[in-house]
């Protein structure tokens, strides 16, 4: 068993949903229900596998990569074909395991138009293998494959699933990610071309192996390095999205259907932090204490200025998405203190922000099949008419202005804690400042949630929904594909071990590089 | 021996082809052109062929290569003939000046 | 024999937490009798558990730890190393323990306590030192003498070390983040407080909530704040104390929202839960300040307050720190400016404002001071200076609070109010370092607050859920139960002997007096005034409410049991639990030594806590309080009971003068009471507080956010949408419009192209034979 894992785990776990859309290819596309189960199997599968693969990882040596192949793959260029997992990708791994099935079984009856559950499916398998690609690749090429992989079938979720405004949206997502894309592929080449050698069966050959270019790549000159890592903080920080890189995201959110919402929310953004901590950091340790600064004054702007949009939403979805970019800040505040502590809580905040975003689009987009409109004005009186929903969205709300006991804290603490204290020879006196900035954000991020619940959950329902037979509470589906998600909410609250103990390992060899490198 | 006679020859028939090409408006003028035109290369692919031969006898890529010509000419001709039979077949004309459905 | 509870004090918190879950998931099915029943019996049986910690803590006084039990407790509480020397001033004294009995070393060898040397020691290493100590042969016990004057009768306090049992919570970067309780004297006077208040608001709930459509979320609220009040108060770090003051927030906001389909209620749960925040800002830096001011290795309660009273440590730090944490404090317990939300969460029921706005989560804040007291002690220099923020904010807030609870004509805002001035007397005894003072205030207030607050419940209850005082009146006759028991609250409010009130306040005053180094003159100026101004108002509610005609249209009637039971308990709590803390000397009274200042004696840290002197009895300020008090009283009975009379001012006036007349003065400080000052204190000055309050500070608030709507208005309108974007759409526009320009190139012709394509090739063939 342990053998089969360690050497075909992760492939499966990687290319077994593509090969579920290539069954569900040749089923005919009115056999809806075929479609759905297999989609479904597929998915649980995964997961399963997954779970395999998270009761075998030695927890005890998260630092180093496990179940790791490592195969040729294009030899010209040194390309090769290798996959691991270890502290900092397993969370992402197991959050995009666990949501893409939930998406899939909250689907079960909610297809949006124009219907079609086959391609939708299949576009959301297709998304899964690039979402856990991405986060197991080990080489660049690798990474970069899969990092495109996601781009193409969420620009068709949207822009066929999508709301009124789909075209424009998609458009502008696909093209802003593909413009970050291409710096961040230049960057990589330069990577590749200015770091030493490797002895490849006897012939020095550049290489691709993010395993060994932290040591390769220290010869490169601090000037080029700091163009490198600019290319890649394009690349990575327009997925994030960073401020004033973030304009994509509201209208991708308000845009897309819901999966894709929760999608997009959960795990895609979570491609620019993880690459952040996976690549740009550790290969470029100097240059990312030059650009920390930089990057903590934007996030901290992400986070008020994020907030103050919310504030001024009167579409719920909108606001959900705003709260996105100012959440995210905190992430990347965390990430840009250069500390292993920050760097973990910014593993943490990526997983809270995942499942409390995730499930604040589930119920917008719930709220919306049932309303037909997320005017905030029009709605109201949620807890009365759909008492369990409301409690629902209380929940989630509670969770994301960062409420101590749920998930959302530990995202936001440990992140205006390791801002008091940062690491890499940064300015203390200047990450001070940025921390009390930050902390004025969660009461920003409480005003607006609360102001939000309050027009939508208390109150009574307004005239015109007063008796609309539509308006029903929580269905079965519903219940099925969110309780996992309140659960874990709930439970990484009180018990956030379950992450920092799995990233703690693993984030020391980030830093350890970093110059007067500390806790 | 000299190579001039047939490079000479080669352009000939070259520019013989071009003109045919930019100037007939007859589809099926046009592609007889094209052949005059890939004949004309394999003229000059033939002439250097045996010039080489002179001092390396084992070296036939110009003899090849003519040969990959005529064989693709073939296939190049069938095809073009196919197009400009289905277009005759649809309007009834087989003057390029009216096939511009590709106009911007 | 009872086991040793004192380590196991979680379950408190743990049941309370059980009864929440159990009601939420089951509350609906089992109807709300048994969601009562399942809350109440969860609350008793909480507070026989507490009333048995609190015992064996006594116990634990009596007989403090020796020897290795000693340093095991000294490094459990630590958190991370047996450190105690250096940082506390200590002393070697051969001594007694409190009971008398004396310890033998060679059995049982103490723990060290002030010596360089020792401190650097492991746990492991004191123990290998018994045998020299014991080989010295002296009869000592070495103790943490945080009371080294020796002022008291009773002796010095042993170094009792509280009860610290820690679990990891989670750990990252190599810092331990803990989960644990801490236990000592102010954590158990907390556990008994929460949990009788909690158990009297549970049952008299029963009846004033009976019918509520939303019976069953109140009372799983209910069990999840008292479940989260616990588990602040036993919170060993402040880490852990942040995540129980928020959920003591969250319930908060809940239940002021209880009837949330008005939306003055709403709006009083998000002004309630958004005025927090602010001050949960300061609380989070504040935490953050002092866990990395005391070498970013532990939020260990203690940890913290042994760096703080440590020689060397970061004064300035410690200040930034202590003003953050303040921060929270100015929020949480309704402190000037940020005291504006405490009289509009009165929105939600009755019981909670009782239990939550009254007794015990606003003074949350208070209690932080109290527990972080090494950092407020050394940051704010508390023990050097005459005047500091902390101190002047409690001063001024009790003023405010008390002068607005004039012109109120709502009952419970007046109690509200009153509640403000009252935690301002706490904070201001904390900041001028009386903090037996400011802590015993804490006990006694919270009985006779929760005792005014469940009588004004009965009091409406009875008169079709009105607040409003000049719709009562008369009332004593028709509820007699409720009458007493508010009387005795409201005199004990007042500080009248031999009432709970009397003795907390009477020692807030005399321990401003006498200061520490320096004598905090004007917080006692603050405190007499203010022991004045509560007597009036409290005494113009109660006469509103009690005496003279009924004015409403209700046919009030004597509350049920259920409802004037708890009344009757608190009421003697009210008058009971002043006498806890007797002082040693009262008016020449010596009483013996095991019955006088039992509170200071078993509530007051010996560990890791400032040297502090202590102020002893007082009588003129004693006399002087009471005299204010009664006066306010008087002149409150003046004023309103007497001016409204049917009979008339002057005549009812004459009368009451009457009785005074062998006090010539009296009768010209009554008309400069009366006509001038109460009546511009009522009136102008009041008003000018309230308008104060409502205008400026509320209207900054209120500014504040419609200039944050705006501004996020025009930030989103102009530069997100109008100029990021449309970066975003022009770079697209241009690529589309070069595209226009190009799309003429393409005719379609393909001989056209051929053409263009032969040119090329003649040209690129030119290039390269003629210039290459």
């Amino acid at each position: 068993m342990k053998d089969f894992l360690n050497s075909w785990g992760l492939s499966l776990a990687v290319f077994l949903p593509l090969i579920g859309a290539l069954i569900m290819l040749l089923i005919p596309k009115a056999r809806e229900g075929a479609h759905k189960v297999i989609a479904l199997a597929t998915s649980l599968v995964v997961g399963l596998l997954g779970v395999l693969l998270l009761t075998n990882f030695d927890y005890d040596k998260s630092g180093t990569l496990q179940f790791v192949v490592d195969k040729s793959w294009i030899p010209l260029i040194n390309s090769r074909y290798i996959v691991g997992m270890d502290g900092i990708s397993l969370p992402m791994i197991a959050l995009t395991l666990l949501v893409v099935p939930l998406c899939i079984i909250y689907s079960w009856n909610h297809f949006p138009e124009p219907r079609n559950p086959k391609a939708f499916l299949i576009l959301i398998l297709i998304l899964e293998t690039g979402m856990i690609g991405s986060f197991i690749a080990q080489d660049l090429i690798l990474f970069f494959v899969f990092f495109e992989v996601v781009l193409l079938p969420m620009y068709f979720l949207i822009g066929v699933w999508g709301g009124e405004k789909r075209q424009y949206a998609s458009l502008k997502f696909f093209l802003y990610t593909l413009f970050g894309s291409a710096l961040m592929i230049v960057s990589f080449l330069a990577l590749y071309f200015l770091s030493d050698k490797v002895d490849v069966g006897g012939v020095m050959m550049h290489t691709f192996d993010m395993r060994q270019l932290p040591a390769l790549a220290t010869g490169i000159s601090t000037g080029a390095a700091l163009w490198i890592f600019g290319g890649m903080f394009m690349g990575f920080g327009i997925k994030v999205p960073m401020f004033p890189f973030h304009t994509w995201l509201p209208d991708a959110h308000t845009q897309a259907p819901t999966v894709g919402s929760v999608i997009l929310a959960a795990v895609l953004l979570k491609l620019g932090t993880y690459g952040f901590i996976r690549i740009a950091i550790p290969i470029l340790p100097h240059a990312a204490e030059k650009w920390a600064p930089f990057i903590g004054v934007l996030a901290v702007i992400g986070i008020i200025y994020g907030a103050l949009c919310c504030l001024a939403q009167t579409d719920m979805k909108r606001l959900i998405a705003f709260s996105s970019v100012s959440h995210m800040g905190f992430v990347m505040l965390a990430i840009a203190s250069l500390t292993s502590f920050g760097m973990s809580a910014a593993i943490f905040g990526m997983v809270a922000h995942g499942l409390i975003t995730g499930m604040l689009f589930f119920v917008a987009g719930s709220t919306k099949e049932r309303f037909h409109t997320l005017d905030i004005a029009r709605l109201g009186g949620m807890l009365k008419q759909m008492p369990h929903m409301g409690w629902i969205l209380g929940f989630s709300v509670m969770a994301s202005l960062g409420l101590p006991g749920l998930a959302g804290f530990w995202g936001e603490f440990p992140a205006i804690l390791s801002a008091y204290n940062p690491g890499g020879g940064l300015n203390v006196a200047f990450f001070r400042v940025l921390m009390v900035i930050a902390a004025l954000g969660t009461v920003l991020a409480a005003a607006y949630l609360l102001w939000l619940y309050q027009r939508v959950g208390f109150g009574v329902p307004k005239a015109e929904f007063e008796d609309d037979p539509h308006i029903h509470d929580v269905s079965f589906t519903e219940w099925l594909a969110w309780t996992p998600m309140l659960v874990l909410i709930l439970v990484l609250g009180v018990y956030p071990n379950l992450i920092f103990k799995v990233t703690d390992g693993a984030v020391g060899n980030i830093v350890s590089a970093l110059s007067g490198h500390g806790g | 021996m000299l190579v001039n006679q047939f490079l000479f020859l080669g352009a000939i028939l070259f520019c013989i082809g071009v003109y045919g090409v930019l100037a007939r408006r007859n589809a099926v003028l046009v592609l007889m052109s094209i052949e005059l035109i890939l004949n004309s290369v394999n003229i000059n692919l033939v002439a250097f062929g045996a010039m080489w031969h002179v001092t390396d006898p084992s070296n036939l890529s110009g003899q090849v290569f003519a040969l990959f010509v005529i064989a693709i000419a073939a296939a190049e001709v069938g095809v073009g003939l196919a197009i400009v039979l289905l277009i005759h077949r649809n309007r009834q004309s087989i003057d390029v000046n009216d096939v511009d459905l590709m106009k911007g | 024999m009872i086991p040793n509870l004192l380590d196991k004090v979680w379950i408190v918190p743990a049941l309370m937490a059980s009864s929440f879950l159990i009601i939420l998931f089951f509350g609906k099915r089992v109807g709300t009798r048994a969601t009562a029943g399942i809350g109440i019996v969860a609350v008793s049986l909480a507070l026989v558990f507490s009333v048995c910690v609190a015992g064996q803590w006594i116990n634990r006084v009596n007989n403090p730890p020796t020897g290795a039990k000693l340093a095991a407790d000294v490094v459990a509480a630590n958190g991370l190393t047996p450190q105690t020397g250096p940082n506390i001033i200590g002393e070697i004294k051969a001594t007694t323990t409190e009971s008398g009995e004396t310890i033998t070393s060679g059995t049982e060898a103490m723990a060290s306590s002030e010596s360089g040397a020792m401190s650097e020691m492991s746990a492991a290493e004191m123990a290998t030192m018994e045998p020299s100590a014991s080989e010295s042969g002296a009869v000592t016990t070495a103790e943490h003498a945080a009371t080294t004057e020796g002022e008291h009768a009773s002796g010095e306090h042993e170094s009792v070390p509280p009860i610290v049992r820690t679990t990891t919570w989670f750990t990252v970067a190599g810092i331990n983040f803990e989960v644990g309780t801490l236990l000592d004297g102010l954590a158990a006077m907390m556990l008994i407080t929460v949990c009788i208040i909690s158990l009297l608001v549970h049952i008299y709930s029963t009846e004033y909530l009976h019918g509520d459509i939303r019976f069953t979320h109140y009372y799983a609220f209910l069990s999840l704040f008292t479940a989260s009040m616990l588990f602040y108060v036993l919170s060993s770090n402040t880490l852990q104390m942040l995540v129980g003051w928020e959920l003591v927030g969250v319930c908060s906001f809940g239940l002021i929202g209880h009837w949330w389909e008005e939306k003055k209620n709403t709006d009083a749960a998000l002004k309630a839960f958004l005025t927090n925040r602010v001050g949960d800002m300061g609380l989070i830096v504040g935490v953050t300040i002092t866990f990395f001011a005391a070498g970013a290795t532990s939020f260990n309660v203690l940890h913290i307050n042994e760096y703080a009273l440590a020689g060397h440590a970061n004064t300035t730090l410690l200040l930034v720190g202590a003003l953050c944490l303040f921060g929270g404090v100015t929020s949480k317990s309704g402190q000037f400016p940020l005291h504006t939300w405490l009289p509009d969460a009165m929105a939600g029921p009755t019981p909670v404002s009782a239990l939550i706005h009254a007794a015990t989560m606003v003074v949350a804040g208070v209690y932080l001071i109290a527990r972080l007291y090494g950092v407020f002690f050394t940051g704010l220099g508390i023990g050097s200076s005459s005047l500091h923020y902390v101190a002047f904010i409690g001063g001024f807030t009790t003023i405010i609070g008390g002068l607005l609870a004039f012109v109120q004509t709502d009952l419970k805002k007046v109690l509200a109010y009153s509640t403000i001035s009252q935690l301002g007397y706490m904070v201001m005894a904390l900041g001028v370092g009386a903090w037996t003072a400011g802590v015993f205030h804490l006990f006694t207030h919270a009985f006779f607050k929760a005792c005014l607050f469940l009588g004004a419940g009965s009091v409406s209850h009875a008169c079709h859920h009105t607040f409003d005082m000049r719709e009562m009146g008369g009332l004593r006759k028709k509820m007699p139960i409720t009458h007493a028991t508010f009387l005795v609250a409201t005199l004990a409010l007042a500080g009248i002997f031999p009432l709970a009130g009397f003795w907390s306040k009477d020692e807030i005053l005399a321990g401003a007096n006498a200061g520490q180094q320096n004598a905090y003159t004007l917080m006692l100026v603050f405190g007499l005034i203010t022991a004045f101004l509560t007597a009036a108002y409290m005494g113009r509610a109660y006469w509103m409410t009690f005496w003279g005609e009924y004015r409403g249209h209700a046919h009030p009637h004597e509350s049920p049991k259920v409802i004037t039971v708890p009344l009757v308990i608190l009421a003697v709590c009210a008058v009971l639990f002043g006498f806890t803390n007797f002082p040693t000397n009262f008016f020449g009274l010596h009483l013996p030594g095991g019955v006088t200042t039992r509170f200071e004696h078993y509530i007051e840290p010996t560990f890791a806590f400032p040297p502090l002197q202590h102020a002893e009895f007082t009588p003129w300020l004693a006399v002087v309080s009471t005299i204010l008090a009664a006066g306010g009283l008087f002149l409150a009975y003046q004023y309103y009971e007497k001016n409204r009379g049917p009979h008339g001012l002057t005549q009812r006036s004459r009368v009451a003068r009457a009785g005074y007349t062998f006090l010539e003065n009296k009768y010209y400080l009554d008309v400069l009471y009366t006509d001038i000052i109460a009546a511009d204190t009522k009136g102008p000055l009041a008003r000018a507080a309230y308008w104060f309050n409502m205008n400026v500070l509320d209207g900054v608030v209120n500014g504040l956010g419609t200039g944050a709507r705006r501004i996020a208005g025009f930030v989103y309108r102009d530069i997100d949408q109008l100029v990021l974007d449309g970066i975003v759409n022009g770079s697209g526009s241009v690529s589309e419009k070069s595209g226009q320009v190009l799309r003429h190139v393409q005719t379609g012709r393909v001989q056209q192209y051929a053409a263009i394509l032969f040119a090329g090739a003649v040209v690129l063939a030119g290039v390269f034979v003629f210039v290459i």
